[in-house]
């Protein structure tokens, strides 16, 4: 008797321990997805829901390096170096049942480079598609692009036939005044299909049984439910209650509390963004300083003083909780071009510092104003208080103004602050995509980003001759060449590298994503 | 009574227009839209195109003019974050916030009215005075606080009650009649009211919500009846030998719901209005939950939207209170004479 009440109880177990095994994950983040349609917007949490239904020809595993999705392989043409032929995966199906082929590529990447589209800045270089047959396409750029690849990781493949029966070849266009229906609908060729969304509230995704690489990834979830919860505090209790099991963006004052908890694992890597200070070095004089008639922004001991009197060890000690990686240099680790070299961190050293002060000029000191955003970066207001006290250290008084990133960003790309906080990813892994936004010559293509007024024409033409450099070790050459006169410059003031945190269930197997984008497809489940 | 009413919609009507004007005019400091919705590859050319497609590129008065042409006509845009008519998204979410004032609207009238009866009756008893610190707290006590210190014990500590969101819905309405050849379609619903899952996670949002407004109607209720209490007419009939049950809820309480009512009808509005801080705790997808997303976008629409809702529910209950006062107040009308007892 008391065997079979042992046993009936050890089944019971068995049969529960299977039961929660049913593999739902319930994923939530501080933003949902703005939209199902792949074009419409650059943004993170909308391209990560969009890796788990849509596919882009390649993608970054979770270690950042490329792995073949819709294409198998590619590389440049041998008779045009203008030219990257990528063979295509055969037997690939939409959710619809309807074939992927060269055809769906050719599409797709000419929506993505329409005027409306959102992602057309990363594939301007891109001149046409050509589909030479079924299963091959050949993407022919502007000039030798040796990069090419790299911008096309979050470009997704879409249905022509679907697009073109649904109305919705083109990308939601606001003048038109209505919605498209890929904004709300969607049929990809990803492992997960979507079930129902409602935008901000939930949405479901299942397994897409027909997927190719069902057999190549573990494919453990079967279903994926997605709650945006906006307010950190809640997200964590959600968490710690069990009502979900993974989250992402955990705040650096709840991670113990979570690791601490039976079941709950965090789990930690650094992130593809790089955290630092911009300044001012171009202008004549600046306006929100007390120096009349000259900028001692302009002076590169002035900029030297200030790198080496910031104390990167006690913010990450103190503002970051030890969750941080301190930096030297404006690119994150997994980019081409990084090296150990150029990210040591600058020592503190306030006496240098204030010798470096005295010799520019400026033994009194001076006031600036700091502008930091305080909506956007882990604790990017706690980081700028802490560099106004540093400062103050050798005499710079820094008078904070942190504000919503809505209004913060506009002043760095219209120019109106001397000082800032600025945190740049960098989705193409490669260092010619920092030098384009952050140290180029502010102009009509490039330096969009560049708030320092800096501009060397020299490193202006080193900067283009990237783009089409097909020599890579002489490319590695050029980019090496700018970073070390970034670097002497102090263009830039290095902060940290930011670190991301996710809370999972213990039982979920998964290695942190740089690009905090989650793919499901990789997730195990014991 | 018709001129009086006519004057006073008219007014409402004023008032909402200068409400959107002052919207308006402060939106361009709520930062730049089109920083937001396009990505940071973004070049110049791509911002002056966006901002010209939206209208931006314009004078704030002309754009004010555009939103309220619009808006009579009860189009509101497309909202610049979601890409979707922001009637749409009002519609939607609209249900999740008018259930949850609902619910907290009623706790707090229901809690309010009998703790309020019960400190007023035992004055001077031990659980009175308990029940009158505590309200203390319900009062000076900042919502986001409540709702997290609620959340983590019943959700976290004990785990029995959800932390976020609505549990599982259903939706309702939405049916099409057919009445003489034309369609009629009920507007759909989506309520929490017809689950276990979606009654439970009610509760601690709407307990949230209304624990300011029950201890004010409970202050309400205990002074108001604490005054009634002392007329003569309520110690006449405690000297006629009524049951102190008929003297205190028949003839007490019936006299202090006049104020009790003027007041909770007004708190329905705030209910509604200041959810969003409760919606944000509780990740209550809601009217609210929505405008807090919509600023930090800078979602012109939306907000625009969100704002006029709320001023013209405000404009509304402020008429039908001022109409009521007209109704009730016999010094308003010449007709009839006062009554009394």
């Amino acid at each position: 008797m008391k065997k079979t009440t042992a046993f009936l109880a050890a089944s019971l177990l068995m049969t529960t321990a299977l039961a929660t095994s049913a593999e739902t994950i319930r994923w939530a983040r501080a933003g949902d997805s703005l939209t199902l349609d792949p074009h419409a917007q650059n943004e993170g949490p909308t391209h990560t829901v969009a890796h788990q239904i849509y596919e882009p020809l390649l993608i970054r595993d979770t270690t950042g390096a490329f792995e073949a999705a819709l294409a198998t392989d590619w590389a440049p043409s041998a008779d045009d170096p203008n030219v990257w032929i990528f063979n295509l995966r055969e037997g690939v199906t939409f959710h619809d049942g309807a074939e992927f082929d060269s055809e769906d590529v050719v599409f797709s990447i000419n929506r993505a480079k329409s005027e409306e589209s959102d992602m057309k800045e990363l594939i301007n270089s891109i001149v046409e598609v050509r589909a030479p047959s079924k299963y091959v396409v050949e993407i022919v750029t502007d000039g030798p692009n040796p990069i090419m690849p790299n911008n096309l990781t979050n470009l997704f493949m879409m249905d022509k036939t679907w697009a073109e029966a649904n109305d919705t070849v083109g990308v939601q266009d606001f003048e038109g005044g209505g919605t498209s229906f890929a904004t709300t609908n969607a049929n990809g060729t990803g492992p997960f299909r979507v079930v129902s969304r409602e935008p901000d509230v939930e949405t479901v995704l299942a397994q897409n049984e027909n997927y190719w690489g069902m057999d190549q990834f573990p494919m453990d979830v079967t279903e994926i439910i997605y709650t945006p919860i906006q307010n950190p505090a809640t997200r964590v209790a959600a968490l710690l209650s069990g009502e979900v099991d993974f989250i992402q963006d955990v705040p650096v004052q709840d991670l113990n509390r979570v690791a601490e908890t039976d079941g709950l694992d965090i789990r930690t890597a650094p992130q593809n963004r790089v955290i630092f200070f911009g300044m001012n070095t171009g202008a004549d004089d600046l306006e929100r300083d007390n120096v009349d008639g000259k900028n001692p922004l302009a002076d590169q001991r002035v900029r030297q003083a200030m790198k080496i009197a910031i104390n990167r060890d006690a913010i990450k000690q103190v503002i970051m909780r030890g969750q941080s990686q301190p930096a030297g240099v404006i690119m994150p680790p997994f980019v081409n071009g990084w090296t150990a070299e150029l990210d040591a961190v600058p020592a503190t050293d306030v006496a240098a510092a204030k010798a470096l002060m005295t010799e520019a000029g400026y033994e009194d000191g001076f006031s600036i104003q700091l502008d930091c955003p305080n909506d956007r970066y882990i604790n990017d207001e706690g980081i700028c208080q802490a560099t106004v006290g540093m400062l103050a250290q050798i005499g710079i008084t820094v008078n904070l103004d942190a504000k919503p990133k809505a209004q913060h960003f506009p002043l760095i790309t219209n120019g109106q602050t001397d000082f800032y906080m600025l945190g740049w990813g960098v989705p193409t892994y490669d260092s010619e995509y920092i030098f384009n936004f952050l140290v180029h010559t502010r102009g009509e293509d490039r330096g969009s980003w560049n708030g320092t007024g800096y501009s060397n024409a020299d490193i202006d033409a080193k900067i283009q001759s990237l783009a089409s450099e097909t020599d890579l070790d002489a490319r590695d050459a050029t980019i090496a060449e700018i970073w070390e006169t970034v670097q002497a410059e102090t263009l830039y003031l290095p902060v940290h590298h930011q670190v991301l945190n996710w809370g999972v269930k213990s039982n979920v197997g998964i290695d942190v994503d740089p690009e905090d984008q989650p793919k499901f497809k990789y997730f195990t489940v014991n | 009574m018709l001129a009086y009413t006519i004057k006073r919609i008219l007014q409402s009507i004023v008032v909402l227009l200068v409400v959107g004007l002052v919207a308006f005019s402060m939106f361009q400091y709520v930062g730049d839209p089109v920083d937001n919705m396009l990505g940071q590859e973004r070049t110049q050319a791509d911002i002056e195109r966006v901002r010209a497609q939206l209208g931006l590129d314009q004078p704030f008065p002309v754009q004010y003019w555009k939103f309220i042409s619009n808006a009579a006509q009860g189009d509101f845009g497309i909202s610049y974050r979601q890409k979707r008519p922001v009637m749409d998204i009002l519609r939607s979410s609209a249900p999740a916030t008018l259930e949850l004032a609902f619910v907290s609207g009623l706790f707090a009238l229901i809690i309010g009215i009998t703790l309020g009866v019960i400190t007023a009756i035992r004055q001077n008893g031990f659980g009175s005075g308990i029940i009158m610190t505590l309200s203390l707290i319900g009062v000076s006590l900042p919502t986001f606080l409540i709702g997290i210190l609620l959340a983590h014990l019943f959700a976290v500590e004990l785990g029995i009650l959800p932390s976020k969101g609505r549990g599982e819905t259903v939706i309702i309405g939405g049916w099409v009649w057919s009445v003489f050849g034309t369609q009629i379609q009920f507007p759909s619903w989506r309520t929490g009211f017809l689950t276990e899952s979606g009654l439970r996670a009610l509760i601690l949002p709407s307990i949230t919500l209304g624990l300011y407004q029950m201890t004010l109607i409970m202050r309400l209720v205990r002074s108001e009846m604490l005054e009634v209490l002392r007329q003569d007419y309520i110690r006449f009939a405690r000297a006629r030998g009524l049951r102190e049950r008929a003297v205190n809820f028949r003839h007490a309480l019936k006299n202090t719901m006049v104020p009790v009512i003027t007041i909770a009808g007004l708190q329905l509005g705030s209910i509604i209005a200041f959810a969003i801080i409760t919606e944000t705790v509780f990740a209550w997808p809601g009217i609210g939950n929505q405008f807090i997303l919509a600023i930090r976008a800078v979602d012109i629409p939306m907000m625009a939207a969100y704002l006029m809702l709320v001023s013209v529910m405000f404009v509304i209950i402020n008429l039908i209170v001022d109409l009521l006062y007209f109704a009730i107040d016999p010094r308003l009308r010449v007709d009839r004479t006062a009554g009394g007892h």
